[in-house]
């Protein structure tokens, strides 16, 4: 209950799926721009998705945040638009619209009565292509983005934290940089820097479109060919090549100490495998083991060791997230109860750990666990947002439908020994970040 | 993101709609228990929705913190099935209940499929009437509310929460942290947990909403199932607040580098002839949308903040308009310097007729769209009745939208916006701020 805001909180999940509410179609126009149709009469309600396939990983050096800025910037003016009057026609026309960015993939959403599918995407369109951004534009918004980073990351020790373990679990590769920016380069980021990056990876050969909800797959092709495929193939866009993470020899160590924190903390993250194309499985293996491990807070592995049995532990979780274009983590955590120390609740964290691996996986756990990824497949269909983002989320990671549709099955596959099998390979300590996080009084960091 | 989804728009999520295409019944149990339910059998699954009236504002005296303690332990163990036991229970059938406690309610929301529906609602039913808490259950729980309060201490969202909360509402329930205190939550036992039950959990203060694949029989007898064996009664519900707050800035040091402040002064009620002129107004004045006026001149002009919003928000026993933003520390003092000139404008002018248009056109367009799953019509179905809406008040809320003139705007804004009576509590270190009371 307390704690779910720590770990990625994994929802329920019994029963064969979907089928019948639900039907995906795919296709691409001629310009290589790929459309996916989530067709779900549920409500009049269309969501209409535009995903880049270029995130805050993708940043040339130096200007880290630029993705997330220039996402802010598309709300700004196009060929066709006044600047703010996307967002405005949306609203007057019943809808909401927003847009997000990640290490992966930048999206821009908006949600509106079916019936006006065709006026967001021309607006959709206008800014693949049209963005015409003005000096006057930048000071404002950057200090917007200033003030979101200083909400979300400089007021919260726990997220500035993250920020420090994310740059020592990464040696080479540009997750150790966070989405928003270090805030010395988000300070001075320009216009030069957005158009620049704008040119580079907006087009309609980089973005898939996805419509979800109460749309019907021909007339989507019919309107996504008028709006979107007239748009010319941007030739800058190339292939996605990132750097790759040398061998990690050296566990890395950090203490952290900040008069803010309320609870003493153990935390640590594992370099892990994500889902790849064609080859899911030790993802999948790596996605139950987390729900096994530390995926319940009352009857997972951890909780059951920690919290119940020796009653050290105020919570203790588990969390992995596959979903990613390159290597991803695999983190566990644990927040002892107040009077013991941060060494004896790392020692208690990792013999829970080597105790499971000497014991194995609870076969009745490893059903219900199941059980309820089944079910998570039912209640999916009620929300036709998180459809939408499974596909789009897939899509700009790296997967195909066929991966992101054949997913469930292969965690249904998952074995007791795979899930074993694969904790003996994530959890090597080389390739760890340990965090030691306390609170502190206030000369220590003043 | 491009904007900071502000957690108060939830609030107002009873507010009702047009054109939207749901039927709801009204379901009476053979024993006398009212549901309003909305059939939908396209996924094989229901949503319930269950709220117990008082919530977080029945704890007893010098026991703050008991009901909510008491609403995470629900779960924690129930009839034979201790907190394991109940656990796999519930996950081996892959339904979920999740209990929150409010100020003015505790709720239940509840998801089950079709198919093993009579299994998981005996598992509801045995949480709601014989809960457990067991000792260690209880100790287990209290800790990790003592964590989270320990979390919240140099939270500057809490602290300004907590600071207005105290000075807006005297002695009134309202005025504490339902979480309660370090102090309070330390000291409170089994026993008080066990009162905490007793005072909240009646039948006679139970609104119920489902919407999914049940049927109105269906949902009858289930009801009777569910709720039949609590008792009646419940503690007495708190009193009317009579307003304490006056205008001006109250400051709370804290060593961060933003700034946070709410603002806010009395709103007005739901029943009002006003109120749906003051909802529009406010729509114009600092909706949900980047066009608000408090929107485009604090963030899209001047970039003081990521997100700045204002609310109406009715409370059983109080009506207030609140907002809120973030900025700088060195920017505070500028940024609310421009949310009292907006204040004072409107009260002064109203709004145009271009704004006008614009809000109602917006207002009238997204309330079809909230009905858009079986988990969001439930809640809505039980905020509807919490809020003593007819049951066909979806079919005429539009109108009311419709039927607002720029004249009736003018008069409510004239009545609702009082820069003079405007609070505002800044957390963090406002440069050139002074406390002023």
């Amino acid at each position: 209950m307390r704690f779910a805001s720590l770990a990625l909180f994994t929802s329920l999940a019994f029963v064969p799926a979907s089928a019948s509410a639900t039907e995906v179609t795919s296709f691409e126009l001629e310009n290589g721009m790929e459309v996916v149709v989530v067709e779900n009469r549920r409500a009049p309600v269309v969501m209409h998705m535009v995903w880049y396939r270029v995130g805050a990983a993708d940043e040339p050096p130096g200007v880290s945040g630029i993705a997330h800025f220039l996402e802010h910037l598309m709300f700004k003016g196009t060929d066709e638009l006044e600047a703010g009057e996307l967002s405005e026609t949306v609203n007057r026309n019943g809808g909401s619209d927003n847009a997000f960015t990640a290490q992966d993939y930048t999206g821009y959403f908006q949600r509106i009565a079916s019936d006006r599918l065709e006026l967001v995407m021309s607006m959709e369109a206008s800014r693949m292509d049209g963005l015409r951004l003005v000096p006057e534009d930048i000071g404002t918004e950057r200090d917007v983005v200033i003030e979101e980073r200083n909400q979300r990351v400089e007021n919260d020790p726990g997220a500035l934290f993250s920020e420090q373990m994310r740059a020592a679990q990464y040696l080479n590769h540009p997750y150790s940089i966070p989405i928003i920016g270090w805030m010395h380069e988000a300070n001075a980021l320009n216009m030069e820097d957005a158009m620049s990056f704008y040119e580079q990876h907006y087009g309609p050969n980089n973005a898939i479109l996805v419509v979800a909800g109460d749309a019907d797959p021909e007339e989507v092709r019919r309107l996504a060919e008028k709006h979107y495929g007239v748009i010319p193939a941007n030739p800058n866009i190339v292939e996605r090549e990132r750097v790759s993470e040398p061998p990690q020899l050296a566990e890395r160590r950090l203490e952290y100490a900040d008069p803010r924190i309320g609870n003493d903390y153990v935390i640590r993250s594992y370099l892990a495998p994500e889902r790849d194309r064609g080859a899911q499985e030790e993802a999948a293996a790596l996605t139950l083991l987390a729900e096994v491990l530390g995926g319940s807070p009352t009857t997972s592995v951890l909780a059951q060791k920690l919290q119940f049995e020796e009653q050290k532990s105020v919570y203790a979780a588990a969390w992995y997230r596959g979903q990613s274009l390159d290597d991803t983590t695999f983190g566990v955590v644990n927040v002892p109860v107040p009077g013991t120390s941060l060494e004896d609740a790392e020692a208690a964290l990792d013999q829970a750990i080597a105790e499971f691996i000497e014991e194995g996986v609870d076969p009745e756990k490893l059903e219900r666990i199941k059980t309820q990824m089944r079910a998570s497949e039912i209640y999916a269909l009620d929300n036709v947002r998180g459809l939408a983002n499974r596909y789009g989320a897939g899509l700009t990671s790296g997967l195909t439908i066929e991966d992101i549709e054949a997913w469930p099955d292969i965690l249904q596959a998952v074995t007791e020994d795979d899930i074993i099998a694969a904790a003996k390979r994530v959890f090597d300590r080389r390739k760890a970040v340990t965090g030691f996080v306390r609170t502190a009084t206030e000369e220590v960091t003043q | 993101m491009i904007r900071f989804a502000l957690t108060f728009v939830v609030l107002l999520g009873a507010t009702a709609p047009a054109n939207a295409a749901v039927e709801i019944q009204e379901v009476t149990s053979p024993g006398g228990i009212t549901a309003w339910l909305v059939e939908e059998d396209a996924v094989p699954f229901t949503a319930l929705e269950i709220q117990f009236q008082g919530g977080g504002s029945l704890d007893r005296d010098g026991k703050r913190g008991a009901i909510n303690l008491m609403t995470a332990t629900l779960e924690e163990g129930a009839g034979e099935l201790d907190a394991q036991a109940f656990a796999v229970a519930r996950d081996e059938l892959a339904a979920s209940f999740s209990f929150d406690v409010g100020r003015d309610g505790l709720s239940v929301s509840v998801r089950f499929l079709t198919e093993n529906r009579d299994e998981a609602l005996a598992l509801l039913k045995l949480a709601l009437t014989e809960p457990r808490f067991d000792e260690d259950a209880v100790a287990r729980v209290r800790e990790q509310i003592l964590s989270g309060l320990r979390s919240d201490l140099n939270d500057p969202n809490t602290i300004a929460g907590l600071r207005l909360n105290e000075l807006a509402y005297g002695d009134h329930p309202y005025a504490t942290s339902l979480d309660g205190t370090l102090d309070s939550v330390a000291a409170l036992t089994r026993e008080d947990v066990v009162n905490a039950y007793g005072d909240v959990i009646v039948k006679d203060r139970i609104f119920v909403g489902a919407a999914g694949d049940i049927s109105a029989d269906e949902l009858a007898t289930i009801m009777d199932d569910l709720f039949g064996d609590l008792p009646t009664g419940g503690a007495p519900l708190p009193p009317p607040v009579e307003l304490q707050l006056t205008g001006g800035v109250t400051v709370e040091p804290l060593n961060v580098p933003q700034s946070v402040a709410l603002f806010g002064h009395i709103g007005i009620p739901r029943d009002d002839p006003d109120f749906f002129p003051a909802f529009v107004a406010n729509e114009v004045f600092g909706g949900g949308g980047l066009q608000s006026r408090l929107s485009m001149e604090v963030r899209e002009e001047r970039g003081l903040t990521y997100g700045i919003g204002s609310y109406l928000v009715n409370w059983d026993h109080a009506n207030m308009l609140l907002g809120q933003f973030a900025t700088a520390n060195d920017r505070a003092a500028e940024a609310i310097q421009v949310v009292l000139d907006e204040w004072a404008k409107i009260a002064a002018e109203g709004v145009t007729e271009e704004e006008l248009d614009a809000a109602k056109t917006y207002l009238t367009g997204a309330y079809p769209l909230r009905f858009d799953s079986n988990a969001s019509i439930a809640r809505i179905l039980v905020g509807m009745q919490a809020d003593g809406l007819p049951i066909d008040y979806i079919e005429t809320r539009n109108s009311k939208v419709e039927a607002v003139t720029l004249e009736d705007v003018k008069r409510v804004s004239e009545r609702l916006y009082q820069p003079e009576a405007l609070r505002f509590v800044v957390v963090g270190q406002p440069d050139g701020l002074e406390g002023v009371n």
